[in-house]
């Protein structure tokens, strides 16, 4: 299969406004990604499916990641230069900037007719609150259409164009998406003698001792 | 001819039944309670702690309490608590000992990794599987007390593993054991140099069985 | 809301069976076959509506085994998810244990020694072959062959379950392999009872095949019900024999080459009609592949070290990153997607578990056909819910 960056100069030179990037993989793997945009990435799933030196007509995995906001320090060195004639004053200037946090979503694409692969697919959301939303590549590879219930029921992410986009996992009435970072899980098991005294605590808030009634340690 | 599949297929059939009478290839089931079939070694289901003397359970046990197990366990259904005081272990070392061990058994998965990450050959795998009980909390938790089982057990039920144990312990005691003799003589030696008077040798903690 | 929008929770808590009026079809009955029903393999749920006894529509129902398995990978140390992936598709330990470290042997860059590689073959191809002898059985319950052809294939995949538990300690929850290699080393005499369990699996597969294949009532039954076409499959992500039974030659071992694969000659069955009677003969055909490859492996099995001498068992941290790792698992593809920002828990940990992707289709195989042929199209898909529900 042909190199990673030269898809994606090919995919730049054929969709010119596309935001497409090369997201490297430190680790020993290697396995590096393609970052699309959002408003490209159906065309992008397009044409890495019917490419002839391509062929990707076999998405295997598509799942989410969360990536919540965080405060990232930048370190920048700043050199004064001393008026007296001595040597210049090198001090740390710190700022802190928020990095703003957003779903993403990951697909790792195949090709059975050329028997290729993998080729990572990134795409990711404004925010994680109110513009969770990607659009659907169900349309492009049905093997996508679970897979994003999931992601959607799991993290919160709306994938627009999804013929079918309802909880799959959890139930319907259910709140909240448990597969992200923040997720809280609610108090609602029952009591339980057990050796760790936080699960001993939670039990003990979830359902306060009574007189007479159930025995609590 | 339509039918002859299934008369095939009835004739495997009619093969097996008469050969469930008497050849042992095809007899395959055994009759629990009645008889059991035969353990392998490997086997594991619930985790025991190794203790060295049948006789003083608690006071022989391997564990030193380094909470290890307590924090690889995936699950966590190990509790540990040390101890404050100092007992002599089997090579006479003094050593922490978990003052509370329990093991909550309706949450462990027999996975093996807390005999797995042990460096002290303390916690090893059982042989046990009739271990209903009709109550479902208090029985369920089992403490120290619950958990030690003397290496004798140990050795019967995993005789090759429990040799290899006793081989490599056996050997590092008494590497340990050269060692500090090793370290007591040259100490001796460098107290004896200068004209002070030498230090009396630190007092050696009662050997144990 | 249209009549067909079927609730998860029946709002009556019991009427399992209702009926829908559509003005093209008339009178429509919808039945809720599951989640507790024998012929679901599980606790699966098909919300079926019926046009006379012609399926219309079918919805799976999911998620009465979530757990959340991929939240609990993310709390866990990587030691620690091992136990519980033998938990997913809990007939395949193995090949679970062997895709879950495969994917973290590539995140933190680790080498696994001759011999490990070709335990895990030996334990892969035997997983493959107790879960298809499995798949055979419960297939055939499904088509009313109540008994006799299950009890055979649970005959065989017993000793295969022996070995399982005299080798890594338990028949079904292996927990075996290690990152870097295995966690023991199997004997002399337990390869030589792996060796003479191979050499007689061929006369079983042969008395089984007399006992069922040519069956007349098995052939109509499953003969042109079901169909999968090739690009369809491709499109939805099908893998493994169900994949392979709609004639496309798509087999990991072959593709991606892991592990010591290609040092083995064996063959890719593949399907012409994609339906359930091929489905079936897929399995069978791949078991005979199977023995094939465990004869080579047990004759070219090197003595050796099983671990990576720079593997850790405990503090295993690997280096931010992230890896893929997918093997030919008995039901298909089964990956494992892993984050790693350096500490010592996965920051993602994600299944891609083949039984689930598998599903995709099940709707469209069933359309048109009886209700009782779903039940056969369902068991010949072969999922398991712990993997499917995660």
């Amino acid at each position: 299969m042909e190199p990673l960056e030269q898809i994606c100069s090919r995919l730049l030179a054929r969709f010119p406004g596309a935001e497409v990037s090369v997201l490297p993989n430190p680790g020993p793997a290697a396995q590096h990604s393609l970052l699309v945009g959002r408003a490209s990435v159906r065309e992008i799933a397009e044409f890495l499916r019917d490419d002839p030196l391509l062929r990707l007509d076999y998405c295997s995995n598509a799942t989410g990641v969360d990536w919540p906001e965080k405060v990232i320090v930048d370190v920048t060195k700043v050199t004064t230069p001393d008026p007296a004639g001595g040597p210049p004053k090198v001090s740390e200037v710190k700022t802190e900037r928020l990095q703003p946090g957003y779903l993403e979503v990951v697909y790792h694409l195949y090709s059975m007719e050329l028997r290729h692969g993998p080729v990572v697919l990134r795409t990711r959301t404004v925010n994680r609150t109110d513009q969770a939303s990607v659009p659907s590549l169900t349309p492009v590879w049905r093997s996508a259409e679970f897979q994003e219930r999931e992601i959607f029921d799991l993290f919160g992410v709306v994938f627009e164009g999804h013929p079918d986009l309802r909880r799959i996992l959890m139930w319907d009435g259910f709140k909240d998406h448990p597969m992200r970072r923040d997720y809280v899980e609610p108090e609602d098991y029952e009591w339980e003698p057990t050796p760790h005294g936080d699960l001993v605590e939670k039990a003990k808030r979830a359902r306060p001792p009574v007189k007479g009634g159930e025995p609590v340690a | 001819m339509l039918g002859t599949g299934l008369l095939q297929g009835l004739a495997v059939t009619a093969k097996n039944f008469a050969g469930s009478f008497h050849d042992p290839k095809r007899l395959t089931t055994v009759e629990y309670p009645e008889k059991k079939s035969v353990i392998p070694e490997a086997f594991r289901n619930f985790p025991f702690l190794v203790s060295e003397n049948a006789e003083d359970p608690m006071g022989t046990l391997r564990c030193v309490a380094c909470q290890i197990c307590e924090k690889e366990c995936p699950p966590q259904c190990i509790y540990i608590e040390k101890s404050k005081d100092k007992k002599p272990d089997a090579s006479g070392k003094m050593q922490i000992y978990p003052a509370v061990f329990r093991i909550d058994s309706s949450v462990c998965m027999n996975c093996q990794i807390c005999v797995e990450v042990c460096p002290f050959d303390a916690i090893k795998m059982d042989h046990v599987y009739e271990i209903a009980t009709s109550e479902r909390f208090e029985t369920l938790l089992l403490d120290r007390h619950d958990l030690a089982k003397p290496n004798s057990y140990f050795h019967q039920i995993r005789p090759l593993e429990a040799a290899e144990v006793d081989g490599r312990l056996t050997a590092e005691r008494k590497a340990a054991e050269e060692k500090a003799k090793a370290a007591a003589l040259a100490k001796a030696a460098l107290a004896a140099k200068p004209a002070a008077p030498a230090p009396a040798a630190p007092p050696k903690p009662p050997e144990q069985a | 809301m249209s009549p067909f929008d079927a609730s998860p929770l029946s709002p009556s808590g019991g009427a399992h069976v209702r009926s829908v009026v559509d003005e093209f079809h008339g009178d429509l009955l919808e039945v809720s076959m599951g989640p507790h029903h024998p012929s679901t393999h599980g606790v699966f749920r098909m919300i079926v509506t019926l046009d006379g006894e012609r399926i219309v529509k079918l919805k799976p129902v999911l998620g009465y085994l979530h757990r959340n398995h991929e939240k609990i990978g993310e709390s866990t140390s990587y030691l620690g998810s091992m136990p519980y992936t033998d938990r997913l598709d809990y007939l395949n330990a193995m090949t679970n244990n062997w895709a879950y470290a495969l994917a973290v042997e590539r995140l933190g860059g680790l080498a696994v020694p001759e011999r490990a590689e070709y335990l895990r073959v030996i334990l892969a191809e035997l997983s493959r072959l107790q879960n298809h002898v499995c798949l055979a059985g419960f297939l055939l319950q499904d088509t009313g062959a109540s008994g006799t052809p299950l009890m055979y294939a649970f005959r065989e995949r017993e000793k295969i379950l022996e070995l399982f538990e005299s080798l890594s300690g338990s028949r079904m929850m292996c927990n075996f392999q290690r990152f870097g290699g295995c966690r023991t080393d199997a004997s002399s005499e337990w390869l030589g009872q792996v060796s003479s369990l191979v050499n007689g699996f061929g006369a079983f597969l042969d008395e089984f095949e007399e006992l069922i294949t040519g069956n007349e009532i098995l052939m109509a039954r499953t003969q042109g019900v079901g169909v999968m076409k090739g690009p369809a499959a491709v499109s939805a992500g099908i893998t493994g024999p169900m994949l392979r039974a709609c004639g496309v030659g798509y087999d990991i071992r072959k593709v991606d080459a892991y592990g010591i694969y290609p040092r083995f000659t064996f063959r890719v069955p593949i399907g012409s009609h994609g339906d359930t009677y091929d489905r079936y003969m897929i399995r069978i055909l791949e078991m005979r592949e199977s023995i094939g490859i465990l004869q080579q492996a047990l004759r070219d099995i090197p003595a050796g070290p099983i671990m990576d001498p720079k593997a850790k068992l405990r503090g295993f941290r690997p280096k931010p990153g992230e890896s893929y790792g997918r093997i030919e698992g008995p039901k298909g593809e089964i990956g494992f997607y892993l984050i790693s920002d350096g500490s010592a828990n996965p920051y993602r940990y994600r299944v891609r578990p083949p039984s689930f992707v598998n599903l995709t289709l099940l709707e469209d195989l069933c359309l048109g056909h009886t209700i009782a042929d779903s039940v056969v199209i369902l068991g010949s898909i072969d999922i398991v819910l712990g993997e499917v529900d995660r």
